[in-house]
């Protein structure tokens, strides 16, 4: 039966992830809460998992020509070399302290998403 | 435009990094405002940023937390289904009611994280 736990962890996160809401945001807290996995293997799946699909939306995405890898090459330079060493230091420290500032995380994030859906709300009533 | 690039880098490298995802929330405001990308083409070029850094990001973690494989795989199934249903969906539904249950969402797993 975990396999279909699995595969709907992976279902619910791939649909946000699909209506570009960023999918790893929400699959990691449901494999931690939902599947118990440690904080750290979640993170881990949701990078893995993230590859093959990058690879066909990008596929998809360049061939109707909407990249612009130019602009974007000295972001992935620095991304690469912080992603390196952020992963390192997470690795030190403890799954349930992680899982919290996690948490934080979100919590702050859903603020911000609250307050910029509001704002543009506001916007367009003007 | 390089330096700005650059510093947007650095924070989309830590949130892949630490959090193990989530960079992408950091990558397209930065490629949209910041470097003045279309919203489409900052959506699209933030993945190609994202995927060399995931990969870097998932070696890193894999060293350090072994998996079993075959659960990775059911995950990675249910995503490339997801994938694409929510892609499909995202025409149908309101863009200001998805943004609301999604924060909501998050909301509610975040709580859950930190109690």
């Amino acid at each position: 039966m975990k396999w279909l736990y699995l595969f709907l962890v992976g279902l619910f996160g791939g649909v946000v992830g699909g209506m570009g809401m960023g999918g790893g945001t929400i699959m990691i807290p449901a494999l931690t809460l939902f599947l118990d996995f440690s904080q750290k293997v979640s993170q881990g799946i949701n990078l893995l998992v993230f590859i093959p699909l990058s690879v066909v939306a990008l596929f998809i995405h360049g061939k109707n020509k909407l990249l612009k890898p130019k602009p974007a090459l000295p972001m992935i330079f620095s991304g690469t070399i912080f992603a390196i060493i952020s992963s390192i230091i997470a690795q030190y420290v403890k799954n349930e302290t992680l899982q919290v500032v996690f948490g934080y995380f979100l919590i702050l994030l859903s603020i911000f998403i609250f307050i910029n859906a509001v704002w543009k709300k506001k916007k367009s009533k003007c | 435009m390089f330096w700005l690039s650059l510093l947007g880098g650095v924070f989309v490298g830590v949130c892949n990094g630490f959090f193990g995802g989530g960079g992408g929330l950091i990558a397209v405001p930065v490629l949209a405002i910041l470097l003045k990308m279309e919203e489409k083409f900052a959506h699209a070029t933030a993945i190609l940023v994202i995927l060399p850094l995931s990969v870097f990001s998932a070696v890193v973690y894999l060293i350090s937390n072994p998996l079993n494989w075959l659960e990775v795989l059911w995950v990675g199934i249910g995503v490339i289904y997801g994938g694409i249903i929510g892609a499909l969906l995202l025409k149908k539904l309101s863009n200001k009611a998805l943004t609301i249950i999604f924060a909501v969402i998050m909301l509610i797993a975040g709580v859950r994280m930190v109690i």
